[in-house]
Protein backbone atom coordinates (compact mmCIF):
# COMPACT_ATOMS: atom_id res chain seq x y z
CA UNK A 1 0.00 0.00 0.00
CA UNK A 2 1.82 3.28 -0.79
CA UNK A 3 1.52 4.96 2.64
CA UNK A 4 1.34 8.49 1.56
CA UNK A 5 -2.19 7.78 0.33
CA UNK A 6 -3.08 5.93 3.43
CA UNK A 7 -5.40 8.37 5.96
CA UNK A 8 -3.45 9.27 8.92
CA UNK A 9 -4.46 10.61 12.42
CA UNK A 10 -3.60 12.61 15.63
CA UNK A 11 -4.22 9.71 17.31
CA UNK A 12 -3.67 11.35 20.80
CA UNK A 13 -2.33 15.19 22.25
CA UNK A 14 -1.21 16.04 25.20
CA UNK A 15 -1.30 19.90 26.80
CA UNK A 16 0.72 21.31 29.75
CA UNK A 17 -0.19 24.24 30.65
CA UNK A 18 -0.66 26.33 33.71
CA UNK A 19 -0.01 23.78 35.93
CA UNK A 20 -2.06 21.26 34.34
CA UNK A 21 -2.09 17.79 32.35
CA UNK A 22 -4.54 17.52 29.64
CA UNK A 23 -4.49 13.87 27.44
CA UNK A 24 -6.64 14.23 24.36
CA UNK A 25 -9.01 17.40 26.49
CA UNK A 26 -9.33 15.41 29.56
CA UNK A 27 -7.82 16.61 32.50
CA UNK A 28 -4.98 14.18 33.96
CA UNK A 29 -3.48 16.32 36.56
CA UNK A 30 -3.91 19.98 38.17
CA UNK A 31 -2.05 21.75 40.71
CA UNK A 32 -2.49 25.40 41.66
CA UNK A 33 -1.63 27.93 38.96
CA UNK A 34 0.63 29.67 41.87
CA UNK A 35 2.43 26.55 41.87
CA UNK A 36 6.82 27.38 40.61
CA UNK A 37 7.53 25.45 37.69
CA UNK A 38 9.96 23.17 39.57
CA UNK A 39 7.67 22.26 42.07
CA UNK A 40 4.98 21.25 39.15
CA UNK A 41 7.53 19.49 37.83
CA UNK A 42 8.47 17.63 41.02
CA UNK A 43 5.26 17.24 41.97
CA UNK A 44 3.89 15.69 38.66
CA UNK A 45 6.88 13.55 38.25
CA UNK A 46 5.96 11.88 41.86
CA UNK A 47 2.11 12.06 40.77
CA UNK A 48 2.86 9.94 37.33
CA UNK A 49 4.51 7.64 39.07
CA UNK A 50 7.41 7.64 36.38
CA UNK A 51 9.80 6.32 37.78
CA UNK A 52 13.06 7.53 35.84
CA UNK A 53 15.70 8.66 38.09
CA UNK A 54 17.29 10.01 34.86
CA UNK A 55 14.90 13.06 35.03
CA UNK A 56 16.11 14.77 37.74
CA UNK A 57 19.28 15.23 36.14
CA UNK A 58 17.47 17.35 33.45
CA UNK A 59 16.95 20.64 32.71
CA UNK A 60 13.05 22.36 32.99
CA UNK A 61 12.92 21.97 29.13
CA UNK A 62 13.77 18.35 29.03
CA UNK A 63 11.51 17.52 31.90
CA UNK A 64 8.43 19.23 30.70
CA UNK A 65 9.16 16.85 27.47
CA UNK A 66 9.80 13.95 29.30
CA UNK A 67 6.35 14.59 31.31
CA UNK A 68 4.49 15.45 27.99
CA UNK A 69 5.88 12.54 26.41
CA UNK A 70 4.92 9.92 29.50
CA UNK A 71 1.40 10.91 29.24
CA UNK A 72 1.20 11.10 25.45
CA UNK A 73 2.68 7.34 24.78
CA UNK A 74 1.15 5.49 27.99
CA UNK A 75 -0.28 2.38 27.63
CA UNK A 76 0.98 2.92 23.40
CA UNK A 77 2.97 0.57 21.49
CA UNK A 78 5.87 3.22 20.54
CA UNK A 79 6.87 2.17 17.02
CA UNK A 80 10.30 2.29 16.79
CA UNK A 81 10.17 4.45 13.92
CA UNK A 82 8.19 6.93 15.28
CA UNK A 83 10.19 10.32 14.43
CA UNK A 84 10.37 13.32 16.65
CA UNK A 85 9.69 16.94 15.53
CA UNK A 86 9.46 19.97 17.86
CA UNK A 87 9.66 23.70 17.54
CA UNK A 88 9.82 26.30 20.31
CA UNK A 89 10.25 30.23 20.07
CA UNK A 90 12.70 30.58 22.92
CA UNK A 91 15.38 27.72 21.68
CA UNK A 92 17.18 26.19 25.18
CA UNK A 93 17.21 30.51 26.63
CA UNK A 94 15.90 29.01 29.78
CA UNK A 95 19.22 26.80 30.48
CA UNK A 96 21.66 29.18 28.20
CA UNK A 97 20.64 31.84 31.51
CA UNK A 98 21.74 29.19 34.15
CA UNK A 99 24.89 28.46 32.27
CA UNK A 100 25.67 32.52 31.28
CA UNK A 101 25.53 32.92 34.79
CA UNK A 102 27.61 30.18 36.13
CA UNK A 103 30.15 31.47 33.59
CA UNK A 104 31.30 33.74 36.24
CA UNK A 105 32.27 31.22 38.78
CA UNK A 106 32.81 27.22 37.78
CA UNK A 107 31.03 26.27 34.74
CA UNK A 108 29.28 22.74 34.81
CA UNK A 109 29.25 20.48 32.00
CA UNK A 110 25.85 18.76 33.09
CA UNK A 111 24.24 22.54 32.80
CA UNK A 112 25.75 23.00 29.57
CA UNK A 113 24.86 19.70 27.74
CA UNK A 114 21.46 21.08 27.79
CA UNK A 115 22.36 24.59 26.08
CA UNK A 116 20.32 23.38 22.58
CA UNK A 117 16.67 22.86 22.09
CA UNK A 118 17.24 19.56 20.00
CA UNK A 119 18.44 17.90 23.90
CA UNK A 120 15.15 17.29 24.98
CA UNK A 121 14.29 15.14 21.45
CA UNK A 122 17.72 12.92 22.53
CA UNK A 123 15.93 12.47 26.00
CA UNK A 124 12.89 11.20 24.72
CA UNK A 125 15.04 8.75 22.11
CA UNK A 126 16.71 7.65 25.18
CA UNK A 127 13.50 6.84 27.46
CA UNK A 128 12.18 5.24 24.38
CA UNK A 129 14.61 3.41 22.58
CA UNK A 130 14.10 5.33 19.50
CA UNK A 131 16.58 5.47 16.89
CA UNK A 132 14.61 7.74 14.78
CA UNK A 133 14.45 11.12 12.47
CA UNK A 134 14.48 14.26 14.98
CA UNK A 135 14.33 17.94 13.83
CA UNK A 136 14.08 20.80 15.90
CA UNK A 137 12.75 23.94 14.49
CA UNK A 138 12.84 27.02 16.11
CA UNK A 139 9.09 29.92 15.34
CA UNK A 140 8.10 32.68 16.90
CA UNK A 141 4.49 31.05 17.49
CA UNK A 142 2.76 27.90 17.28
CA UNK A 143 3.07 26.64 13.15
CA UNK A 144 0.83 23.82 12.91
CA UNK A 145 1.56 24.18 8.95
CA UNK A 146 5.26 23.58 9.74
CA UNK A 147 4.71 21.00 11.87
CA UNK A 148 2.15 19.02 9.52
CA UNK A 149 4.10 19.68 6.15
CA UNK A 150 7.46 18.38 7.77
CA UNK A 151 5.23 15.19 10.09
CA UNK A 152 3.77 14.23 6.22
CA UNK A 153 6.84 14.59 4.22
CA UNK A 154 8.88 12.12 6.89
CA UNK A 155 5.47 9.71 6.54
CA UNK A 156 4.91 9.97 2.65
CA UNK A 157 9.08 9.20 1.82
CA UNK A 158 8.45 6.19 4.54
CA UNK A 159 11.19 7.77 7.01
CA UNK A 160 8.80 7.46 9.52
CA UNK A 161 5.83 5.14 10.51
CA UNK A 162 4.46 7.62 12.79
CA UNK A 163 5.71 11.67 14.79
CA UNK A 164 4.96 13.11 17.65
CA UNK A 165 5.50 16.62 16.64
CA UNK A 166 4.48 19.68 18.37
CA UNK A 167 5.14 23.24 20.63
CA UNK A 168 7.91 23.27 23.75
CA UNK A 169 7.95 26.40 25.08
CA UNK A 170 9.77 27.43 28.15
CA UNK A 171 10.66 31.26 28.61
CA UNK A 172 11.06 33.40 32.03
CA UNK A 173 9.56 29.68 33.96
CA UNK A 174 6.16 30.29 31.70
CA UNK A 175 5.68 27.55 29.47
CA UNK A 176 3.90 25.89 27.19
CA UNK A 177 3.81 22.37 26.11
CA UNK A 178 1.68 20.47 23.02
CA UNK A 179 2.86 17.31 21.54
CA UNK A 180 0.60 14.91 19.30
CA UNK A 181 0.99 11.36 18.15
CA UNK A 182 0.54 11.23 14.14
CA UNK A 183 0.24 7.79 13.46
CA UNK A 184 -2.79 5.49 10.70
CA UNK A 185 -4.82 4.98 13.80
CA UNK A 186 -7.12 7.29 15.26
CA UNK A 187 -9.99 9.22 14.91
CA UNK A 188 -9.50 12.49 14.12
CA UNK A 189 -8.02 13.80 10.56
CA UNK A 190 -4.11 15.17 10.93
CA UNK A 191 -4.28 18.05 8.86
CA UNK A 192 -3.40 21.77 9.67
CA UNK A 193 -6.71 22.84 10.33
CA UNK A 194 -7.20 20.06 13.11
CA UNK A 195 -3.53 20.36 14.53
CA UNK A 196 -4.19 23.86 15.29
CA UNK A 197 -8.23 23.51 16.40
CA UNK A 198 -6.06 20.81 18.94
CA UNK A 199 -3.40 23.48 19.82
CA UNK A 200 -5.70 26.25 20.53
CA UNK A 201 -8.16 23.98 22.77
CA UNK A 202 -8.76 25.79 26.17
CA UNK A 203 -5.76 28.06 25.24
CA UNK A 204 -8.15 31.22 24.69
CA UNK B 1 11.02 11.36 -7.52
CA UNK B 2 12.41 14.58 -9.01
CA UNK B 3 16.40 15.32 -8.33
CA UNK B 4 17.25 17.97 -5.83
CA UNK B 5 20.40 19.97 -6.63
CA UNK B 6 22.97 21.46 -4.55
CA UNK B 7 23.41 24.38 -6.49
CA UNK B 8 25.55 27.89 -6.40
CA UNK B 9 27.10 28.52 -2.65
CA UNK B 10 29.33 30.53 -0.73
CA UNK B 11 31.66 30.30 2.88
CA UNK B 12 32.08 32.98 4.78
CA UNK B 13 34.88 32.09 6.68
CA UNK B 14 38.59 32.97 8.18
CA UNK B 15 40.12 31.51 4.87
CA UNK B 16 38.07 33.70 3.00
CA UNK B 17 34.53 35.37 2.04
CA UNK B 18 33.43 33.31 -1.31
CA UNK B 19 33.80 29.67 -1.68
CA UNK B 20 36.84 30.16 -4.32
CA UNK B 21 39.08 31.64 -1.78
CA UNK B 22 37.86 28.54 0.54
CA UNK B 23 38.91 25.90 -1.62
CA UNK B 24 41.95 27.65 -2.45
CA UNK B 25 42.93 27.28 1.32
CA UNK B 26 41.93 23.91 1.51
CA UNK B 27 43.95 22.75 -1.41
CA UNK B 28 47.03 24.05 -0.31
CA UNK B 29 46.66 22.80 3.33
CA UNK B 30 46.09 26.45 4.79
CA UNK B 31 44.28 26.58 8.45
CA UNK B 32 42.02 29.45 9.70
CA UNK B 33 43.48 28.23 13.55
CA UNK B 34 45.53 30.27 15.61
CA UNK B 35 46.16 30.75 18.81
CA UNK B 36 43.98 32.93 21.04
CA UNK B 37 44.45 33.96 24.16
CA UNK B 38 41.52 33.47 26.81
CA UNK B 39 41.83 33.66 30.63
CA UNK B 40 39.75 30.55 30.59
CA UNK B 41 42.49 28.22 29.64
CA UNK B 42 45.44 26.90 32.14
CA UNK B 43 47.45 27.25 28.85
CA UNK B 44 46.87 30.62 28.48
CA UNK B 45 44.54 30.57 25.27
CA UNK B 46 43.16 28.20 22.36
CA UNK B 47 43.86 27.66 19.01
CA UNK B 48 40.26 28.83 17.21
CA UNK B 49 38.94 29.81 13.88
CA UNK B 50 37.82 33.52 13.92
CA UNK B 51 37.08 35.80 11.53
CA UNK B 52 38.90 39.17 11.85
CA UNK B 53 35.80 41.93 12.55
CA UNK B 54 37.84 44.71 10.94
CA UNK B 55 37.92 42.07 7.48
CA UNK B 56 34.10 41.20 8.01
CA UNK B 57 33.01 44.59 8.57
CA UNK B 58 35.15 46.08 5.57
CA UNK B 59 33.79 43.65 3.57
CA UNK B 60 30.52 43.63 4.46
CA UNK B 61 30.34 47.48 4.21
CA UNK B 62 29.84 46.95 0.42
CA UNK B 63 26.10 45.98 1.32
CA UNK B 64 25.47 47.02 3.93
CA UNK B 65 26.19 49.01 7.62
CA UNK B 66 27.98 47.19 10.00
CA UNK B 67 26.80 48.94 12.63
CA UNK B 68 23.38 47.77 12.47
CA UNK B 69 24.32 44.14 12.11
CA UNK B 70 25.68 41.95 14.83
CA UNK B 71 29.31 39.94 13.81
CA UNK B 72 27.49 36.63 13.31
CA UNK B 73 24.43 38.52 10.60
CA UNK B 74 27.18 40.16 8.95
CA UNK B 75 28.49 37.07 8.23
CA UNK B 76 25.55 35.18 7.15
CA UNK B 77 23.84 37.95 5.24
CA UNK B 78 27.43 38.06 3.35
CA UNK B 79 27.11 34.44 2.72
CA UNK B 80 23.31 34.46 1.48
CA UNK B 81 24.25 37.75 -0.66
CA UNK B 82 27.00 35.69 -2.37
CA UNK B 83 24.69 33.33 -3.36
CA UNK B 84 21.44 35.94 -4.37
CA UNK B 85 24.03 38.01 -7.07
CA UNK B 86 25.04 34.66 -8.55
CA UNK B 87 21.43 34.04 -9.52
CA UNK B 88 19.66 37.29 -10.57
CA UNK B 89 17.21 35.09 -11.23
CA UNK B 90 16.06 33.81 -8.11
CA UNK B 91 12.10 34.20 -6.82
CA UNK B 92 12.60 35.96 -3.60
CA UNK B 93 8.34 35.40 -3.22
CA UNK B 94 8.66 32.00 -3.96
CA UNK B 95 11.97 31.05 -2.32
CA UNK B 96 11.87 29.44 1.09
CA UNK B 97 14.75 30.67 3.49
CA UNK B 98 15.79 27.84 5.74
CA UNK B 99 18.55 29.60 8.53
CA UNK B 100 20.59 27.05 10.68
CA UNK B 101 22.32 28.22 13.54
CA UNK B 102 23.00 26.24 17.07
CA UNK B 103 23.78 29.52 19.35
CA UNK B 104 22.95 32.11 16.80
CA UNK B 105 24.05 35.80 18.55
CA UNK B 106 24.06 33.88 22.09
CA UNK B 107 27.17 37.08 22.44
CA UNK B 108 24.56 39.44 22.98
CA UNK B 109 23.32 37.55 26.06
CA UNK B 110 25.92 38.88 28.25
CA UNK B 111 26.55 42.29 26.55
CA UNK B 112 23.60 43.00 24.30
CA UNK B 113 25.63 45.50 22.51
CA UNK B 114 23.38 48.59 21.13
CA UNK B 115 20.88 45.96 20.00
CA UNK B 116 17.33 45.15 21.35
CA UNK B 117 17.41 42.48 24.11
CA UNK B 118 15.29 40.04 21.63
CA UNK B 119 18.24 39.62 18.97
CA UNK B 120 19.89 37.02 20.44
CA UNK B 121 16.29 35.01 19.62
CA UNK B 122 16.80 32.80 16.31
CA UNK B 123 13.93 34.30 15.22
CA UNK B 124 15.13 37.76 15.47
CA UNK B 125 17.98 36.59 13.52
CA UNK B 126 15.45 34.71 10.41
CA UNK B 127 13.90 37.82 10.45
CA UNK B 128 17.00 40.07 9.65
CA UNK B 129 18.03 38.05 6.93
CA UNK B 130 14.31 38.05 5.75
CA UNK B 131 13.98 41.66 5.91
CA UNK B 132 17.73 42.50 4.44
CA UNK B 133 16.52 40.77 1.27
CA UNK B 134 12.93 40.96 0.85
CA UNK B 135 12.10 37.64 1.30
CA UNK B 136 8.01 36.74 0.53
CA UNK B 137 7.95 33.82 3.10
CA UNK B 138 8.43 33.22 6.73
CA UNK B 139 11.77 31.57 6.91
CA UNK B 140 12.40 28.32 8.66
CA UNK B 141 14.86 27.93 11.37
CA UNK B 142 16.65 24.70 12.25
CA UNK B 143 18.37 24.18 15.91
CA UNK B 144 19.66 20.61 16.00
CA UNK B 145 23.08 20.63 17.36
CA UNK B 146 26.01 20.17 15.26
CA UNK B 147 24.27 19.10 12.59
CA UNK B 148 21.99 22.04 11.73
CA UNK B 149 23.48 22.86 8.68
CA UNK B 150 23.58 19.44 6.90
CA UNK B 151 19.84 18.93 8.26
CA UNK B 152 18.63 22.14 6.57
CA UNK B 153 19.83 21.23 3.32
CA UNK B 154 18.09 17.51 3.72
CA UNK B 155 14.71 19.77 5.20
CA UNK B 156 14.84 21.47 1.71
CA UNK B 157 15.44 18.71 -0.02
CA UNK B 158 12.26 16.72 1.20
CA UNK B 159 10.44 20.00 1.26
CA UNK B 160 10.81 20.79 -2.43
CA UNK B 161 10.75 16.79 -3.58
CA UNK B 162 7.26 16.94 -2.03
CA UNK B 163 6.04 19.80 -3.99
CA UNK B 164 6.01 22.46 -1.07
CA UNK B 165 8.52 24.97 -2.40
CA UNK B 166 10.16 25.27 -5.18
CA UNK B 167 13.31 26.41 -3.91
CA UNK B 168 15.15 27.00 -1.16
CA UNK B 169 18.49 29.01 0.32
CA UNK B 170 19.62 27.53 2.99
CA UNK B 171 21.87 29.68 5.01
CA UNK B 172 24.20 28.57 8.07
CA UNK B 173 26.41 30.46 11.07
CA UNK B 174 27.59 30.25 14.03
CA UNK B 175 30.42 32.25 16.15
CA UNK B 176 33.26 31.54 18.87
CA UNK B 177 31.98 32.57 21.92
CA UNK B 178 33.08 32.64 25.30
CA UNK B 179 29.42 30.55 26.24
CA UNK B 180 30.64 27.60 24.16
CA UNK B 181 34.27 27.75 24.97
CA UNK B 182 33.34 28.17 28.82
CA UNK B 183 31.29 24.68 27.80
CA UNK B 184 33.56 22.76 25.73
CA UNK B 185 36.20 23.29 28.23
CA UNK B 186 34.47 21.76 31.45
CA UNK B 187 33.39 19.04 29.32
CA UNK B 188 37.90 19.38 28.74
CA UNK B 189 36.99 18.85 24.81
CA UNK B 190 39.18 21.64 24.03
CA UNK B 191 42.44 20.76 22.45
CA UNK B 192 45.51 22.90 23.48
CA UNK B 193 46.88 22.87 20.18
CA UNK B 194 45.56 22.52 16.04
CA UNK B 195 43.42 19.29 16.19
CA UNK B 196 44.45 16.01 14.70
CA UNK B 197 41.47 14.23 13.09
CA UNK B 198 41.65 10.55 13.82
CA UNK B 199 45.11 10.45 14.86
CA UNK B 200 46.45 8.49 17.28
CA UNK B 201 47.66 11.81 19.78
CA UNK B 202 44.37 13.66 19.18
CA UNK B 203 43.04 15.35 22.31
CA UNK B 204 39.90 17.56 21.57
CA UNK B 205 38.35 20.05 19.26
CA UNK B 206 39.01 23.86 18.25
CA UNK B 207 35.98 26.35 17.82
CA UNK B 208 35.77 27.96 14.83
CA UNK B 209 33.69 30.39 13.18
CA UNK B 210 31.88 30.45 10.06
CA UNK B 211 28.55 31.01 8.04
CA UNK B 212 27.69 29.23 4.46
CA UNK B 213 25.21 30.17 2.19
CA UNK B 214 23.71 27.41 -0.77
CA UNK B 215 20.92 27.38 -3.11
CA UNK B 216 18.83 24.15 -3.63
CA UNK B 217 16.25 23.74 -6.22
CA UNK B 218 15.06 21.05 -8.98
CA UNK B 219 17.16 23.01 -12.18
CA UNK B 220 19.63 21.01 -13.92
CA UNK B 221 20.48 23.98 -16.07
CA UNK B 222 24.55 23.29 -15.68
CA UNK B 223 26.56 20.76 -17.95
CA UNK B 224 27.48 18.49 -14.45
CA UNK B 225 25.39 18.70 -11.44
CA UNK B 226 25.59 17.85 -8.12
CA UNK B 227 21.89 15.89 -6.58
CA UNK B 228 21.30 15.04 -2.86
CA UNK B 229 19.67 11.46 -3.84
CA UNK B 230 19.37 10.40 0.07
CA UNK B 231 19.36 11.52 3.32
CA UNK B 232 18.55 10.18 7.10
CA UNK B 233 19.18 11.27 10.58
CA UNK B 234 18.85 8.56 13.31
CA UNK B 235 19.32 9.27 17.14
CA UNK B 236 21.56 7.22 18.86
CA UNK B 237 18.63 6.72 21.68
CA UNK B 238 21.98 6.04 24.54
CA UNK B 239 23.52 9.63 26.02
CA UNK B 240 22.93 12.99 25.48
CA UNK B 241 26.52 14.32 25.37
CA UNK B 242 28.76 11.27 24.66
CA UNK B 243 28.88 9.24 21.06
CA UNK B 244 27.38 5.46 21.22
CA UNK B 245 30.10 2.87 21.43
CA UNK B 246 28.78 1.35 18.99
CA UNK B 247 28.18 4.01 16.66
CA UNK B 248 24.48 2.77 16.15
CA UNK B 249 22.49 6.06 14.93
CA UNK B 250 25.25 7.13 12.50
CA UNK B 251 25.39 4.00 11.19
CA UNK B 252 21.40 3.30 11.11
CA UNK B 253 21.60 7.09 9.53
CA UNK B 254 24.28 5.85 6.84
CA UNK B 255 22.23 2.72 5.68
CA UNK B 256 18.94 4.70 5.48
CA UNK B 257 20.44 7.55 2.99
CA UNK B 258 22.51 4.57 1.30
CA UNK B 259 18.86 2.69 0.94
CA UNK B 260 16.97 6.07 -1.04
CA UNK B 261 19.81 6.38 -2.73
CA UNK B 262 19.75 2.87 -4.03
CA UNK B 263 23.64 2.36 -3.69
CA UNK B 264 26.08 0.04 -1.66
CA UNK B 265 28.34 1.20 0.44
CA UNK B 266 31.29 0.13 -2.07
CA UNK B 267 29.89 2.33 -4.51
CA UNK B 268 31.13 5.59 -2.28
CA UNK B 269 34.25 6.74 -4.01
CA UNK B 270 34.70 9.78 -0.80
CA UNK B 271 33.57 10.09 2.39
CA UNK B 272 33.66 13.53 4.29
CA UNK B 273 33.44 12.83 7.90
CA UNK B 274 32.82 15.00 10.97
CA UNK B 275 36.34 13.79 13.04
CA UNK B 276 36.22 16.67 15.38
CA UNK B 277 39.20 15.01 17.08
CA UNK B 278 37.54 14.42 20.52
CA UNK B 279 38.55 10.41 21.50
CA UNK B 280 35.25 9.40 21.46
CA UNK B 281 33.38 11.09 18.23
CA UNK B 282 36.62 10.27 16.09
CA UNK B 283 36.07 6.09 17.45
CA UNK B 284 32.78 6.15 17.15
CA UNK B 285 32.87 7.17 13.46
CA UNK B 286 35.06 4.48 12.86
CA UNK B 287 32.96 2.03 14.25
CA UNK B 288 30.19 3.13 12.14
CA UNK B 289 32.11 3.35 8.99
CA UNK B 290 33.64 -0.36 9.34
CA UNK B 291 30.04 -1.85 10.44
CA UNK B 292 28.91 0.06 6.76
CA UNK B 293 31.61 -1.69 4.75
CA UNK B 294 33.19 2.22 3.82
CA UNK B 295 36.43 1.67 5.63
CA UNK B 296 38.06 1.25 2.16
CA UNK B 297 36.63 4.82 0.92
CA UNK B 298 38.80 7.70 1.71
CA UNK B 299 37.43 9.89 4.40
CA UNK B 300 38.72 13.70 5.45
CA UNK B 301 37.69 15.90 8.33
CA UNK B 302 37.94 19.57 7.61
CA UNK B 303 37.82 20.54 11.33
CA UNK B 304 42.01 20.97 11.57
CA UNK B 305 41.19 23.64 8.15
CA UNK B 306 38.35 25.59 10.22
CA UNK B 307 38.06 24.32 13.76
CA UNK B 308 34.08 22.89 14.44
CA UNK B 309 32.22 25.69 13.35
CA UNK B 310 28.76 24.38 15.25
CA UNK B 311 25.85 24.93 13.20
CA UNK B 312 27.62 25.70 9.95
CA UNK B 313 29.98 22.94 9.75
CA UNK B 314 28.08 20.38 8.08
CA UNK B 315 26.50 23.07 5.49
CA UNK B 316 30.96 23.47 4.96
CA UNK B 317 31.54 20.47 4.87
CA UNK B 318 28.67 19.62 2.20
CA UNK B 319 29.56 22.31 -0.24
CA UNK B 320 32.91 21.36 0.20
CA UNK B 321 32.42 17.74 -0.79
CA UNK B 322 30.28 19.29 -3.85
CA UNK B 323 33.21 20.79 -4.97
CA UNK B 324 35.29 17.45 -4.51
CA UNK B 325 32.52 15.99 -6.82
CA UNK B 326 32.62 18.39 -9.93
CA UNK B 327 36.29 19.35 -9.47
CA UNK B 328 37.22 15.22 -9.42
CA UNK B 329 39.74 16.22 -6.37
CA UNK B 330 40.20 14.42 -2.87
CA UNK B 331 41.33 16.95 -0.06
CA UNK B 332 43.71 15.80 1.96
CA UNK B 333 42.89 15.52 6.21
CA UNK B 334 44.94 18.51 7.71
CA UNK B 335 47.40 17.33 10.75
CA UNK B 336 46.78 13.81 10.19
CA UNK B 337 49.41 11.52 11.71
CA UNK B 338 49.12 8.24 12.69
CA UNK B 339 45.88 6.84 13.18
CA UNK B 340 44.52 6.60 16.14
CA UNK B 341 41.00 4.98 16.08
CA UNK B 342 40.36 1.18 17.13
CA UNK B 343 38.92 0.49 13.36
CA UNK B 344 40.55 0.63 9.89
CA UNK B 345 39.35 3.67 7.62
CA UNK B 346 41.55 5.27 4.48
CA UNK B 347 42.32 8.93 5.90
CA UNK B 348 43.22 11.08 2.85
CA UNK B 349 47.21 12.16 3.39
CA UNK B 350 48.01 13.54 -0.04
CA UNK B 351 45.70 15.67 -2.55
CA UNK B 352 44.49 13.48 -5.28
CA UNK B 353 42.91 13.84 -8.39
CA UNK B 354 40.37 10.52 -9.43
CA UNK B 355 36.97 10.60 -11.22
CA UNK B 356 34.13 10.48 -8.47
CA UNK B 357 30.62 10.36 -8.61
CA UNK B 358 29.15 9.69 -5.49
CA UNK B 359 30.27 11.11 -2.72
CA UNK B 360 28.71 10.57 1.53
CA UNK B 361 28.83 13.33 3.98
CA UNK B 362 28.19 12.75 7.76
CA UNK B 363 27.68 14.58 10.75
CA UNK B 364 27.06 13.98 14.71
CA UNK B 365 25.97 16.19 17.18
CA UNK B 366 24.88 16.67 21.22
CA UNK B 367 21.70 15.34 21.96
CA UNK B 368 22.80 11.87 20.12
CA UNK B 369 21.97 13.03 16.67
CA UNK B 370 23.71 12.10 13.36
CA UNK B 371 23.11 12.56 9.72
CA UNK B 372 24.39 11.02 6.55
CA UNK B 373 23.84 12.34 3.13
CA UNK B 374 24.83 10.93 -0.44
CA UNK B 375 25.50 13.41 -3.17
CA UNK B 376 25.61 12.14 -6.98
CA UNK B 377 27.29 13.90 -9.90
CA UNK B 378 25.04 14.38 -12.78
CA UNK B 379 25.97 14.61 -16.04
CA UNK B 380 23.66 16.25 -18.71
CA UNK B 381 23.31 14.92 -22.29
Amino acid sequence: MDRSKAPYYITKSVHIRQNSILLNGNSVLSFPSKMELHQFLKVTYKDLELNYPKYHKMDSLCKLGILATCVLLKDQKVDLETALVLSNASSSLDIDRKHQHAMAGIVSPAIFVYTLPNIVLGEISIKYGLQSENAFFIEDKFNSELLTNYSEVLIASKKASSVVCGWIELKNDEYDVFLCLISSKGEVPFSKETLEELYRFKNE
Amino acid sequence: MKNIFLQQDAIVSPLGFTTSENLQAVKEQKSGLKFYENPRAATGGYYSGIIDPELLAAEFSRIGNPIHFTKLEQMMLLAAHRVIQDNPQIDLEKTILIVSSTKGNIDLLDDPQNFPEDRLNLNSLAQVIKSFFGFGKQPIIVSNACISGGLAVTIAKRFIQAGKFDSALVVAGDLVTDFVISGFQSFQALSNAPCKPFSKNRNGINLGEAAAAILINSKNNAKVNIALIGDATANDANHISGPSRTGEGLFKSIQSALKEANLSATQIEYLSAHGTATVFNDEMEAIAFNRAGLAQVPVNSYKAIYGHTLGASALIETILTKHSLLNNELYPSLNFEELGVSQPIKVIEKFEERELQFALKTASGFGGCNLAMVLKKIENG
